[in-house]
């Protein structure tokens, strides 16, 4: 029973990871229609600028952590300003190679800046835990979950609440009309990226004390694409109930089933709901039409 | 040319090599209703889109409130106060009512206007406050073309282009809709620019009219005067001449042939 609650909290911890990366590829897809395959990139991108400031410059682990948001968020609206504009109504072909090899050069430049090898974020939260009953609950996975909530919450009351949340809801369900209600549209997917981009460095530094930082964190991307296809792409809800389902199913695979069936399994349950509910967990519900 | 609210001079615009708009000169003064009739791809929309900016013109001018608007991008000129409200309705449809309205008045920060112009549009049609807070994709398609018109009022426009909004609805409700434009145009001075399939309706609300055919203007007069003219009366109308012998004309040519 221990060991399930232990699976459980950490599962939660990592889904919600793949959660937060797929949710960046959900509301630049719904807006642009692009597939940004750099997503995990501007994570590493997020734990990276992080580390710099907390182990280089010596600035505390909560005003690095605000740079470090507000540093990637603006690099995601110039990359949206100066490169992704330029390929919207190009194939989507186009779109997935220019993507990934804005992740290469994300990477390179990463090695280049910060060295290749594996570093550590010393955090608030680093190797500590409160033991409840039989379960350890550290203090990182806390972290992580409660960042993720706090989070959402957040970009849920933007969304509904603000008058810009929802121009930009209004801005991704009909582009034309936005223009003719006279919104900025161009300015709102340049922040839509910054929103994505803020959300992936938010996931790197979260991420950064339970997995080390290295060039390669960006990886985690594939499953959070993964999660994002899982919930239906396009979904919000969908994004995070299937970073969820993923981390969980990971981590129980990883405990119960023979080695190596672990980094499979999220691609095996996908590939079962993929043919029995094509568009996916949350596909179907408030489908963008056009 | 003194009283022109918007000028169009010498348009001419392009679908990739095909040229839809070739050549087309009008005006619309202010204050007034004016249409434009044209068949299937005539050019009525294109004109509109270039007007309001979605198209980019090739050549010519389009002059609003004597500022040149040609090629700006659109949501700049509705800032201006050129509103469109485009055919099909293109409304928010996951947004709500309320939601759909309030993103017309998006940019603007007089909050007491705001309030007293949802108030106005809620006067204007009131099955849309019964509907406040559904989502617009669940509104029939009438009521979706009165919030498309509310949505571009809340933007305290001084000139409306209106893309058939007759299409598809029912005969009852186009005539309620012509209603509240010809309101809309007396009550709060806004100009229109109307174009539309139903040339009767539109003949009969609006002050001065165009012919549009292929990409050029080929007619324009008042309306009392097109309203008279038999070219209007067979092919837009569908009024049919019978002459002495009772037989019908066929074949007529049209005069600007």
């Amino acid at each position: 029973m221990d060991t399930i609650l232990q699976l459980l909290l950490n599962g939660l911890a990592v889904g919600c990871i793949y959660g937060l990366v797929a949710l960046g590829f959900v509301l630049i897809y719904k807006a642009t229609e692009l597939v940004n395959f750099a997503q995990g990139d501007l994570l590493m991108l997020g734990a990276f600028t992080c580390y710099m400031f907390v182990v280089w410059y010596g600035l505390g682990y909560w005003a690095a952590f605000a740079l470090a948001i507000a540093i990637v968020a603006l690099f995601g609206a110039a990359l949206d300003a100066t490169v992704l504009r330029r390929v919207i109504g190009q194939p989507q072909f186009a779109v997935v190679m220019l993507t990934i090899g804005l992740g290469a050069i994300f990477r390179s430049f990463a090695s280049i800046t910060w060295g290749s090898e594996i570093y550590t974020l010393p955090t608030p939260f680093s190797a500590r835990a409160t033991r409840l009953g039989g379960v350890t609950v550290s203090h990182e996975y806390v972290s992580i979950i409660v960042g993720t909530v706090v989070l959402c919450a957040a970009l849920y009351a933007f969304f509904t609440y603000t008058r810009v949340g929802v121009a930009m809801q209004a801005a991704s369900q009909n582009q034309l009309a936005a223009y003719y209600m006279g919104i900025p549209v161009k300015r709102m997917f340049s922040l839509i990226w910054a929103i994505s981009a803020g959300v992936a460095a938010i996931a790197g530094v979260l991420l950064a004390p339970v997995s080390l930082i290295d060039i390669n964190l960006g990886f985690i991307g594939l499953k959070a694409f993964a999660a994002a296809v899982l919930g239906g792409f396009g979904s919000i809800p969908g994004a995070l109930v299937g970073g969820l389902t993923i981390g969980l199913i990971e981590l129980f695979a990883g405990a119960y089933l023979p080695h190596g069936v672990k980094d499979v399994a999220a691609y095996v349950v996908l590939l079962v709901v993929l043919a029995v509910r094509p568009q996916g967990i949350f596909g179907a519900v408030g489908r963008k039409k056009v | 040319m003194s009283g022109a609210l918007l000028q169009v001079s010498n348009l001419e615009t392009y679908y990739g090599p095909i040229m839809a708009i070739r050549g087309v000169s009008f005006e619309v003064k202010r204050g007034a209703i004016v249409t434009i009739l044209g068949a299937n791809g005539a050019g009525k929309t294109t004109v509109l889109k270039t007007v309001s900016g979605v198209m980019d013109p090739q050549k010519g001018t389009v002059t609003f409130d004597g500022r040149e608007i040609q090629g700006m991008d659109p949501d700049r000129v509705t800032r201006l106060g050129l509103s469109h409200v485009p055919e099909g309705r293109e409304i928010f449809p996951l947004l709500t009512v309320a939601e759909n309205l309030k993103m017309g008045a998006y940019t603007r920060t007089d909050t007491v206007g705001v309030a007293r112009d949802l108030a106005m549009v809620y006067e204007y049609f009131p099955v849309l406050q019964a509907r406040t807070h559904q989502r617009a994709g669940q509104l029939s398609g009438g009521e979706q073309q009165m919030l498309a018109i509310s949505r571009a009022l809340m933007t305290r426009p001084a000139m409306m282009l209106l893309d058939e909004p007759s299409l598809g609805l029912a005969p009852k409700l186009v005539k309620e809709i012509f209603d509240i434009i010809v309101r809309i145009n007396r009550e709060r001075g806004v100009t229109v620019l109307l174009v539309e399939q139903n040339a009767n309706m539109a003949l009969h609300v609006a002050d001065y009219g165009y012919v549009l055919e292929v990409g050029r203007i080929v007619m324009e007069d008042t309306c009392a005067r097109l309203l008279e003219k038999d070219d209007i009366k067979e092919f837009y109308l569908g009024m049919k001449e019978t002459s002495i012998r009772g037989t019908r004309r066929w074949k007529r040519k049209k005069t600007w042939r």
